[in-house]
């Protein structure tokens, strides 16, 4: 029953690496651009919510109608202004430009909220249970924030595969000349393609922010654990990345029920482990 | 007829001559500078040697890596291990630590070179992170609160203070004019010609016969050497070591990355340009705290976004400057053009 518990623990979990990872994963599907300030952004995203909340009184879940947009424009401005400018053969300015920006963020947030680690309050949802077998209790909010990780992955496959939009997607990510030349505004699919990653950080942001501590420091290892549900998963595969944060999520759980210091490190060996056996990930769509 | 191939021109003879009176007056700097000085230089040089190795790596051999910092760490604790757990003298430490990381960064390499481009660079991001959290289970070395060099092991370096920041001082200036006189002298070889075409189209440089796999998988671990030395020495002469410090992204691979880019990418004086802007941005807007890592993320975005070749960039476009002999010119003999 105790190794039920941790796997259960660890699957509920992954289910947040899983969003941190979907909105990598299409940025670089589309783009061909790694977001180096991912991490970073999930966590201004956390902090946008805390001063939501604060100032309107309102519950974390509430403001998410307010974070996701906010966030949304803040990814087309950013596309638009800054990264487009930076695409091309050479993978070093969107580099270089993005670890620019997540030195900015979190010095950022460093200044105007210091390095206090922080936390936001959801109410009486934070400690409810309910019972799934005789001795297993999962918490609502672990269960509610899974459940909008899947419903995020399902929402973004439909997006892509259903819709003029993921058409754009589609057709950008193919070949970004051809699709121009078929009247597409490429700086406007990226745009879009930015605000809905950002979006999707947002969710992610907010859950993060209700089930642990966080503070300006915590983005990069944020953008570790996605880049690795998304390695694990296989790239351009979008329920391959939920799997990939489940598995991560599960060795994580078993790493720190083995020992407290263990946790992210048997996060990474499972990820080596993989890159080692099977470079292209669990379930591959391209390769990389 | 007679065709020989020489290196450089009129501004790397004034270039080199210029260099060698730099490192001769740097290296009198502990008769003519005060001990805040010799220690900030040691650091200028350790900041110079770091930016100069990751350039080759990423300017040349296009191995765009963030994550240096696990040979900076890696060569710290080892120098620690060294001197604290097997009695091994410091100053031998250094090389010990250089070749061990060498070493280590042969499985490393045969990992995430699995992974390309951005990928690549996120991969070794894992792997410091992985030699982080080993790091911090070494109970001998302190743990995840570090450990420091005891008093025995520093007094065996030199027995007064003086001596003692001369000679790390004489070990930093040594280690970064051999580090960039052996990148220069790698870039003069045929490997630097595969290098430079590796740099400028790896698709053409494979059809014209370089091993690029093993061009690239040799300058990682040569880096990886170098990188581990200088970790070393910064460790040694801050004498106390902790993972978080030893390990950190934004000390030794963001800032890294933004003196090269800044100085220009792909340039052996990029980073010597890059070093200088960066210490004195440093010295003149420290007191700004967080506010000045902010103001340093930006300038580097905007150099990114106006200038992509950096300050050297702009200089070797309007004046065609070149300070190290590395351009190769073909000269055909006196006699030869007089006979036709």
């Amino acid at each position: 029953m105790e190794w039920v518990n941790v796997i259960l623990q660890g699957v509920l979990v992954g289910g947040l690496y899983a969003m941190f990872a979907a909105g990598l994963s299409l940025i670089f599907g589309v783009m061909r651009l790694v977001n180096i300030a991912h991490g970073d952004l999930i966590v201004l995203a956390a902090y946008l919510a805390l001063v939501t909340t604060e100032t309107l009184g309102i519950g974390p879940l509430t403001a998410l109608v307010i974070v996701v947009p906010v966030m949304a424009l803040i990814g087309y401005a950013l596309q638009r202004l800054v990264l487009n400018r930076t695409l091309g053969d050479d993978l070093l300015p969107p580099l270089l430009v993005t670890f620019g920006l997540s030195v900015i963020i979190q010095n950022g947030l460093l200044e105007l909220f210091t390095a206090d680690s922080q936390k936001l309050q959801a109410g009486a949802i934070e400690v409810a249970t309910v019972p799934l077998a005789s001795g297993v209790y999962v918490g609502v909010l672990p269960l509610v924030q899974f459940a909008v990780a899947v419903a995020v992955i399902a929402a973004l496959q439909f997006i892509f595969y259903r819709t003029p939009l993921g058409r754009a997607f589609r057709a950008t990510a193919d070949d970004a000349q051809v699709a121009q030349l078929m009247g597409l505004d490429n700086r406007h699919v990226f745009a879009l393609a930015m605000a809905l990653s950002l979006a999707m950080v947002a969710i992610a942001g907010v859950f993060l922010a209700v089930r642990a501590n966080f503070d300006p420091s915590q983005g990069p290892s944020r953008l570790i654990f996605g880049f690795e549900a998304v390695i694990i998963g296989g790239l351009g595969s979008l329920w391959g990345t939920l799997a990939g944060g489940l598995i991560l999520g599960v060795a994580q759980a078993i790493g720190a029920h083995l020992s407290p210091g263990w946790q992210i490190l048997a996060g990474h060996i499972a990820f080596l482990i993989i890159l080692a056996v099977r470079p292209e990930g669990l379930f591959p769509k391209v390769r990389a | 007829m007679n065709v020989r191939i020489v290196f450089g021109g009129a501004s790397s003879r004034i270039g080199m001559a210029l260099c060698a009176c730099a490192v001769a007056v740097l290296a009198a700097a502990p008769f003519w500078a005060g001990r805040d000085d010799l220690f900030l230089l040691s650091q200028i040089y350790c900041y110079l040697a770091l930016a100069s190795l990751w350039n080759l790596l990423a300017g040349y051999a296009g191995l765009v890596s963030v994550g240096q910092q696990a040979y900076v760490g890696l060569g710290a604790y080892v120098l620690f291990a060294l001197a604290i757990l097997a009695g091994v003298s410091p100053l031998w430490a250094i090389p010990l630590a250089g070749v061990f990381s060498a070493a280590i960064a042969i499985p490393v390499a045969l990992l995430v070179f699995r992974l390309r481009g951005h990928y690549f660079a996120i991969g070794t991001w894992i792997v410091a992170e992985v030699f982080r959290l080993i790091a911090s289970q070494v109970s001998m070395l302190g743990g995840g609160s570090g450990t420091s060099l005891p008093a025995a092991v520093i007094v065996g370096i030199a027995p007064s203070r003086q001596l003692r920041d001369f000679i790390i001082y004489w070990i930093a200036l040594g280690l970064v004019v051999a580090i960039v006189a052996l990148i220069v002298l790698l870039l003069r070889s045929r490997y630097g010609l595969a290098l430079k075409a590796i740099r400028d189209s790896e698709l053409a440089a494979i059809c014209n016969g370089i091993d690029v796999k093993r061009t690239k998988f040799l300058v990682y671990c040569l880096t990886a050497f170098g990188t581990a030395m200088i970790g070393a020495l910064i460790f040694l002469q801050r004498l106390r070591v902790s993972p978080d410090a030893a390990f950190s992204v934004n000390d030794w691979t963001a800032f890294v990355i933004f003196i090269t880019v800044i100085g220009g990418i792909g340039r052996i004086e990029g980073p010597i340009v890059g070093t200088v802007v960066f210490f004195a941005l440093r010295q003149t807007l420290s007191d700004f705290g967080a506010l000045y890592l902010l103001m340093l993320g930006a300038v580097a975005i905007l150099v990114m976004l106006i200038a992509p070749k950096g300050i050297w960039g702009l200089v070797v476009e309007r004046f065609g400057w070149q300070v190290f002999p590395l351009e190769r010119k073909v000269v055909l003999d006196a006699a030869t053009v007089a006979r036709e």
